[in-house]
Order: C-alpha cells, then structure tokens, then sequence
C-alpha cells in the first residue's frame, strides 16, 4: 500500500506532461547542467581551433559540431527525464543488453583509430564510444538488482550485478580502457554502498587496498618510481602536465585573455583532457572556480536530493548516476591539478566530444528524471526527528 | 509494485513471476527471509548519501583550493612546477679542516641553456653548438630548437673559453646562467667525511648545492644558511694528518692484500675524530653512482669506519679485564685459570696456543687468551658485562655527524646466554663498528670518562663525560695494553719514543651461508699513545689480508694491522706535535699512577 501512495509521479487531474515535468524538475541541476553546456562551448571556440587547423578545416568547424551534438544531447536529455522513473528502469535494462553486447563487439568490430586501444565504431559522419553509453544504463542494471534484493523474497541481485560487474570492467580492460573500468567499480561501489554494504566489508576492503598499495610500493620499483614521482613537488615541465600547470599559473587569477592563451596550442589532448588547463589561462581562477563550483553543487544536490527518496531503485540508481559524473570531473580536474596520477578523462559536458556528449544528456536525463519531485511522506519524517515512532 | 501507472499490475521484476509461487511440499521454510526494516535501511542509506555528498564537495573543494594556490604562485623560468616560494640559495659556506685548510669549497660556473622561441636561426645555432660541443648532435638539437618548446638546459657547466664560443655566434635565444660549483681541491682525501654534494632546485639565476652524504648532507641546511655569512664549517680532521694515514693505509692495504681498509685516529679526551679514512675511497667531485648490484659493503661509497659493523675480536678482552678490576673481582696479578679447552654446553672455548694452565689478568691480557677471558667474563656476570658494554655504546648506533652513522646499530644478542657472555668477553657474537671501538678505548683509556665521537672541531674545553671506570683502573688497563706491545701480540707496534699501547683483534668473518670462513679474517688493532697519559686513540682495520711472513701465510691482526698501524703512528705523532720521549721511566707502572692521581 505504501508503495502505492507515494511511488508514482503526483498527477494534477489534466495536467499537461510538461507542466508536471516543469513543475516537478530539480531546476537547479538543469541550470547548472545549461551554465556547463554554455561553459563548454564557450571555451570550444578557444580550445578547439589548432585541432581544427591541424586537420586543415575553418577554425570554429568542431565548435560547430559540438554545439549540434549538445543540441542533440539535450533534447535526449530532456526527453528522458520525461518519462517516468519506471519506464527509464526497463528502457535502462534494455539498453544495458545492447550497450554490453556493443562493447564486448569491439575487438571484433571496434577501430582503434590508430591510438592504440579500440574503444570505437566508425559511423563515417562520427565516432561512437560504446563504453559512455554503457556506464549509464549498467547503474541502472545495478540499482534494479540491488533494489530487487532488498525486496522480500528477491533474486540475491548484489551478487548477480557483481558477477556483471567483473564482465564489464574484464571488458572495459581488454580495450583497454582503465579509466572507465575505474569509474565504472567506483559508481558500482557508491551504490554498493547505499545499498547497505556491511561496515565489516567496507574496512576490510580498504584495508586490502592500503596494503596492496604498501606492498606494491614496497616489492615493484616502478610503482615506486611512478608514485614518487607524482608526490615530487617537481613537474617536469615538458610533460603535458608541466604544461598544464603552467598554463594555470600563467592565467592567474583574471586570465590572460580571451584567444591568448599559448597552451592549447602546445597540448594535443587541450580540446579534451586538459580543458581546464585552457579555461584557466585564457579565463583565469574566476572561470575554473565556477566550473568546480557548478560540479560540486550538481552532485552534492542530486546526493541530497536522493536522501529523502523512499524508492529503493531511485535511490540507487541516482547515487550510481551523480557519483558516475561527479567521479568523472573530480578526475579529470583532479588530474590537471596533480592531485591524482596522470589519467586520460573528459569533462563532462564541458569538453569536446560527440557520442560522450550524448552518452552524457542520456545520464543526466535519468539523472533529472529520478531527482523529481515526488511525495516522500515527509510528515514521517518529521515525527521521526522528533522521537515518534 | 513499485511504479504504478495504471491500476493493472505489472510484471516488471522478471526473478519474480506473476503467479504465485507454490511451496514444494519437501521444502516448507521457503518462505521470505527475514530482510532488514525498510525504514531502517533508508536511514543508513541518507547517512551515507550524505557522507558521499560530504566526500564529493571536499574533494571539489580540495581542486578548486590547489588551483588558487598554483594561480597564485609565480612563474619562473624555467617553470619547474610545484616549487614556489623563495628564491634558490646557491651560497653555500666552505668546510675546513681544524687549521683551517679548505676541505671543500665554491667555485663560480656557467651554465648553457636555450630559448629556442628567442631564436633568430635556431637550425645555425644547432650547428654552431654542435661545433664547440662535440658530444651535442645536430639533428637532435635542430628538432628540438624547432619544436615549439620554450626552453632547454643544454651544459651545467662550461668553461669561460667554450662561453666566449657560445657568445661569438651571436644567437640571442642561447643564453647563460650563473651558478656555484662544489669543488673538494683534495680530490678523495677524506672523502667518506666530506661525502659530496649535487645540485637540486635549479633556475637559469642560480642553482641550489644539496649534499648528499657526510657532513655535506648533515650539515646541508647550517652550511647553506645564509644567515651565517658564509661562516665556514671547522671540522676536527687534520689535513696533514688524514693524508699521511690514508696513503700509509692504502700502501698497507696493498701489501697486505686486503680488500677494504679502514682507520680512526681520535683525540682520547675530547672524542674529536682527526683522521678517519676508509678504502677503497672515491672523489667527491665525481661521487659514483650507489652500486646496485653485489655487496653495498664493498662499495666505494662505503664507509668501514663508521657504516661497518664487524666482529672485532680480541680487542675486546680488555673490557673484560678492565672490568673486573673494576668490580674488585680479580687486580692485575690475580692468577686465572687458562686450562683449555673450556667447555660450556656443546661449545669449546680454545686459545690460539696452549698457555699453560695459570696466567695473571694481566698475561691474559698480553698472550691474548680466549679461556682466561671467558672465565673473567663468567665471574662478571651477564648483565653486568651488558651494562658495561651499554656505557661504553655498544647498543647504539655513534652520534657522529655522518649520514651513514645513525643506519650502522651493532649487532649484539637479544637472548643473551652464558655462551654469550663467554664468546662477546673476546670479541665474537657482537658487531660493531671500528668508530664504537674506538669511541670506547678512549672512554676506558683516558681515564675513565666516555667520550662523544664527533668531526667538528671544538675550542672550548670539552667536559668530562660519565665516569665508566675508576682512574686507577684506567691506568692498569693502559699499563696491559702497553705490555701488549712490549713484550706480547703486537710486538711490532713499537714505535720508538711514543709508547703505544693496544690490543690485536683477528676475527674469522662470518660467511653469509652460516658459520665462519676459515680463510678469511678481520684484523684489528685498537690502542693509544703515549700509554701512560693517552693523547690519541688509534684504530686500524683490515678486510681479509693476507700475507707470506716468516714462512707461513700469516692472517693474524699481529703481522697484518699492526704493522700498518705502527707506520701510521710513526708518521703521525710528529705531525701531532707530540714530543718523543725516550726516559725508560716513562714505561714503568708508576708513571701510569702518577697520571692516575692526577686526572683524579
């Protein structure tokens, strides 16, 4: 009964679907989520012209296709968040098949690009990463197994999407493509997490990590070598790291200005990677601090959100979802900062990128879809607080 | 059902159908397990939404705070990233030895480096550089030059003819740093003390001098202090003094045909280190590379002196005797059974040569005998040897001001059994360094009063440390060692008009297998001069020597350190300013007394 009272979307008697979804949308998210579009394009029309020079097309060209890809993106975007938390779960699943099947085609049909690590299909007009498409909807698997496990009588769905864990990221390594695989075990971990993983479990796996991460440091010389190098205050200053550093440093805090940044001509990967490192010299602090600023309210606000959701599925798939974005900008920031080790990794929403520009509208869109407002028995709540029971 | 669009149920969990499952007859506990209060889990589950939530906007926080401070520090050229902060002190003060002569010191030096965007004709300046720097490629350069980078270091150092070179091609995008150089004009002479320095942080103004071992690594920050005003570090080493004992030991190493050599020469009373050498030695101007491979104890860069720790036999049979005069067990005439061989559980204790069945204290002493000692050291008692071994620092590693003395603890028992007390009275089953051993004949010689090994010099009086021993019984154990060499083991380490006195060490060293090699020692000789009122303490230490004396192949500290160490102290005693003195009185035990009463 509990259920039926508040698991579905309030419906006003004739009210028009828009103005439910208007009404009941997290505007703060989808305000961020437009200010980081604009952001990206913005700082497109900077980072993207010496690879359009490169390859011989008019400077603003991959501007151009990025504002038609985030067009795309959003009606996508949109129109997921339209539906209703039920009909995203069996689209997710759905999805979930074909994406899996896409990736584990690769080595079969994937093109490496000549990059060294086949991650993609070739569609002639555009590159598709089945791999960004896969992350969304695998969280959408996974909160539906373990929603399904707390349920009297359910299937053991924490084990299962474990077992589907080990698939994945066996196949994401393969590619190889141990950013994704990373990210991948974190947003499942995240969830995991909420889920109710056991305290005993959690420290234990910590502990194992601690102590693989001493042991490795301690028996594998380049291991060493690597971290060492990352905790050395020196950069050396040819790396794409150097660079980047000193791209931020040269901004300061106004910037040097709008197109007299120097670095985005030095680093290949400035269109993607390091798109910050641009942001920061043409823009300054100011700029940078107000894209950490629009990540760090996204996803704390969506975690937020989802504490008072009494659905276990959207309360699982919204933390994987936030913690799938929020891991992501935390890395690729946190890398051309040197907080973490060197790791190849967009920004959402904010770099260049066709199919992760897509892949990504779809995740928000869930995302929005399952941060609606719904009626939580808030009453209960507030009884609870105060010592009823 | 947990959305619901329509009143009609939907089958959307496929592990569950939508008929109802009907209990097996043989399986009537199917039913569903008890799972956690829904409520319940939804509170743990906001706990941890909210602590990732935490976890997310600390880490957002942490970028966005490492990004202000990068904003914020200043560029410099060339950027080397993370360094921000004050400028690089290249100063960095001299060292000297106790008179004043310059161990180590600073001279000015260019360095090469580029600006390819500066240039005017980068692919001419590849082959202009190529010209006055042979080993500098053309097309590596030119690639370089072209490549779009900003910057290149191409020489640390360059000599002011190869800069009049650079100058006369006219490039402006090469340019010129100027940085100090650490020079030792000494080359390898005292290079274990000095250990060498590098350059660390570097900027095309000026680039920072880091020691890397020795006093250069200990002292690194006092030395480059500039507060000091270039105030030079006065080491206790003696030039003269550290040049006559490394070539008198490297010529003894040879003849000797050892493999490692080592020797300390100390101020007995103030612990300062005068001379202190290990071979095989290297330059500090081009310190080596640490071996990676093989022994790391039969590297140049390792000091025998201090990072050693060897079993130092016999030299130890004088704490023994020392102490149990100390205790009032035996005085220096009291008889000790030396009947051998001495048995404790399945152990033997032999000596070298039969002795007979009686000697005194003081002819256990001088014909070294493993039984007479061991028998001491039984009466004296575990812990009271331990306890005087602690006071003359045995347990811990010397607090000298080398890098490498706080690695070199000595090896000494944990359990610490009868056998031990036996074996450790002669000098087995406890290693440690020729630096402890030296620190502690001067403790027990001078007097009485440990003494504090260091490499500075010190000018003010030194105060007596702890007492270890009693004058009087500091004077009998002088008076031993001098028998010694009179009329005992070092025979050949008269020197004449400055009475040495010392005790010989010949240890089998132990095989990294287990046991001990038969064919390969360590000899040691540890002593003082003048016997009756120490000046200095001298030890000599040699790895593995050999040599054909006297018809036999002689491996014993008698015929291989003592010889180099009598040659040290002939050289060094006048270099001392000691006076020689050839009154026979000076010899006879009343001589030692008097020096007793006075140091009382």
């Amino acid at each position: 009964m509990t259920e039926i009272a508040h698991g579905a979307v309030v419906v006003l008697p004739g009210e028009a679907i828009v103005s439910r979804w208007w009404r009941t949308i997290d505007k703060g998210v989808l305000g961020a989520l437009v200010l980081l579009f604009a952001v990206g394009l913005l700082l497109g029309f900077a980072a993207s012209v010496p690879l359009a020079e490169r390859n011989g097309l008019q400077p603003f060209h991959y501007v151009y296709r990025q504002a038609f890809f985030g067009g795309l993106a959003f009606v996508v975007m949109l129109g997921i968040s339209m539906m209703s938390p039920h009909m995203v779960r069996r689209l997710g699943v759905i999805g979930f098949f074909f994406a899996a099947a896409a990736v584990m085609l690769l080595p079969v049909l994937g093109t490496d690009f000549g990059k060294g690590a086949v991650r993609w299909y070739s569609l002639g007009f555009a590159s598709v990463q089945p791999s960004e498409f896969l992350k969304p909807v695998f969280i959408v698997m996974t909160a539906w197994l373990m929603a399904s496990a707390a349920e009297p009588n359910g299937p053991p769905g924490k084990s299962i999407s474990f077992a589907v864990l080990v698939v994945i990221v066996a196949f994401l390594a393969l590619q190889p493509d141990f950013g994704q695989a990373m990210l991948t075990i974190v947003a499942w971990s995240a969830v995991y997490f909420v889920a109710g993983a056991p305290i005993a479990i959690l420290t234990g796996v910590v502990a194992c990590v601690g102590l693989a991460g001493v042991f490795a440091y301690q028996n594998s010389e380049h291991f060493a070598r690597r971290i060492d190098g990352f905790l050395s205050p020196d950069v050396d200053p040819r790396t794409q790291m150097g660079y980047a550093i000193d791209a931020i440093r040269e901004g300061g805090f106004f910037g040097t200005g709008v197109n007299e940044g120097r670095v985005k001509w030095i680093l290949p990967d400035a269109h993607t990677d390091f798109i910050i490192a641009v942001a920061a010299e043409e823009y300054g602090l100011l700029m940078v601090l107000f894209i950490v600023t629009l990540f760090a309210f996204i996803s704390a606000r969506c975690l937020i959100r989802l504490c008072h959701e009494r659905d276990t599925f959207i309360r699982l798939a919204g933390t994987g979802l936030t913690v799938l974005l929020a891991s992501q900008a935390f890395i690729n920031l946190g890398v051309a900062v040197r907080l973490l080790p060197a790791k190849g990794m967009t920004l959402p929403f904010v770099s260049y990128g066709g199919s992760s520009l897509i892949a990504m509208g779809a995740l928000t869109g869930m995302l929005l879809c399952f941060t609606r407002t719904r009626p939580q028995a808030e009453i209960g709540d507030h009884l609870l607080s105060n010592g009823y029971r | 059902m947990i959305f619901r669009r329509k009143p009609k149920p939907v089958a959307t969990d496929p592990f569950q159908p939508v008929t109802p499952r009907v209990p097996r007859p043989r399986d009537p506990v199917a039913v569903a397990p008890p799972r956690e209060n829904p409520e319940k889990m939804r509170l743990r589950a906001e706990r941890r939404l909210k602590f990732t939530a935490a976890c997310f906007v600390f880490g957002f926080a942490v970028v966005g705070l490492k990004m202000g401070a990068i904003s914020a520090s200043e560029a410099r050229e060339p950027r080397t990233g993370g360094l921000a902060g004050a400028g690089i002190v290249s100063a960095r003060a001299d060292i000297t030895d106790r008179e004043g002569r310059v161990l180590a010191t600073n001279v000015t030096a260019t360095a090469l480096y580029a600006q390819p965007h500066l240039m005017v004709d980068p692919v001419a300046a590849a082959e202009g550089l190529a010209r006055i720097f042979p080993d500098m490629k053309v097309d590596t350069w030119t690639r370089r030059f072209t490549s779009g980078s900003k910057f290149y270091w191409l020489k640390g150092n360059i000599s002011p003819e190869q800069q009049q070179a650079v100058h006369d091609l006219g490039e402006p995008g090469l340019l010129f740093g100027q940085r100090e150089m650490r020079v030792y004009p000494n080359g390898p002479l005292a290079s274990h003390v000095l250990g060498g320095a590098r350059y660390g942080a570097q900027d095309v103004r000026a680039a920072e001098i880091k020691g890397v071992a020795g006093v250069e690594a200990v002292f690194n920050d006092y030395l480059s202090d500039p507060a000091r005003e270039g105030a030079p570090l006065r080491l206790s080493v003696d030039l003269s003094v550290q040049t006559a004992v490394e070539r008198v030991l490297a010529s003894g190493m040879g003849l000797m045909n050892a493999k490692g050599a080592a020797a300390i020469l100390m101020d007995a009373k103030t612990g300062e280190i005068v001379s202190l050498a290990s071979l095989p030695d290297f330059d500090p101007n081009d310190r080596p590379a640490p071996a990676t491979e093989g022994d790391p104890g039969d590297s140049p860069l390792f000091n025998r002196a201090v990072q050693g720790v060897y079993e130092l036999g016999s030299t130890f049979k004088i704490f023994a005797a020392a102490q149990s005069l100390e205790l009032g067990l035996t005085n220096a005439g009291t008889m000790i059974d030396t009947q051998g061989p001495m048995r404790q559980g399945r152990h033997r204790i032999r000596d070298f040569h039969d002795y007979g069945p009686r000697l005194s204290v003081t002819d256990v002493i001088v014909k070294s005998s493993n039984v007479g000692t061991a028998r001491m050291a039984l009466d004296i008692g575990a812990a009271r040897q331990k306890a005087f071994l602690e006071s003359l620092g045995f347990f811990a590693p010397t607090p000298v001001e080398l890098t490498e003395a706080p690695g070199a603890r000595p090896i000494v028992p944990t359990r610490w059994p009868e056998i031990s007390t036996m074996t450790i009275s002669y000098g087995h089953g406890l290693s440690a360094s020729p630096l402890h051993l030296a620190t502690a004949y001067a403790s027990l010689l001078n007097g009485g009063t440990r003494v504090t090994p260091t490499l500075l010099a010190r000018d003010d009086a030194v105060e007596p440390g702890a007492r270890v021993v009693s004058p009087r019984v500091s004077a009998e154990a002088r008076h031993m060692l001098r028998q010694v060499v009179t009329r005992g083991t070092a025979s050949l380490m008269e020197v004449e008009g400055y009475q040495v006195g010392g005790k010989t060490g010949t240890a089998d060293k132990p095989s990294p297998t287990g046991g001990y090699y038969d064919d390969k020692t360590i000899t040691t000789f540890a002593g003082i001069f003048p016997a009756q009122d120490p000046e200095y303490v001298i030890v000599v230490s040699l790895d593995e020597p050999s040599i054909f004396a006297a018809g036999e192949e002689r491996r014993t500290a008698g015929w291989t350190a003592v010889p180099v160490a009598s040659e040290i102290v002939r050289r060094v005693a006048p270099l001392l300013g000691l006076r020689p003195d050839f009154d026979p009185r000076a010899d006879s035990f009343g001589a030692y007394l008097t020096q007793a009463a006075a140091s009382r």
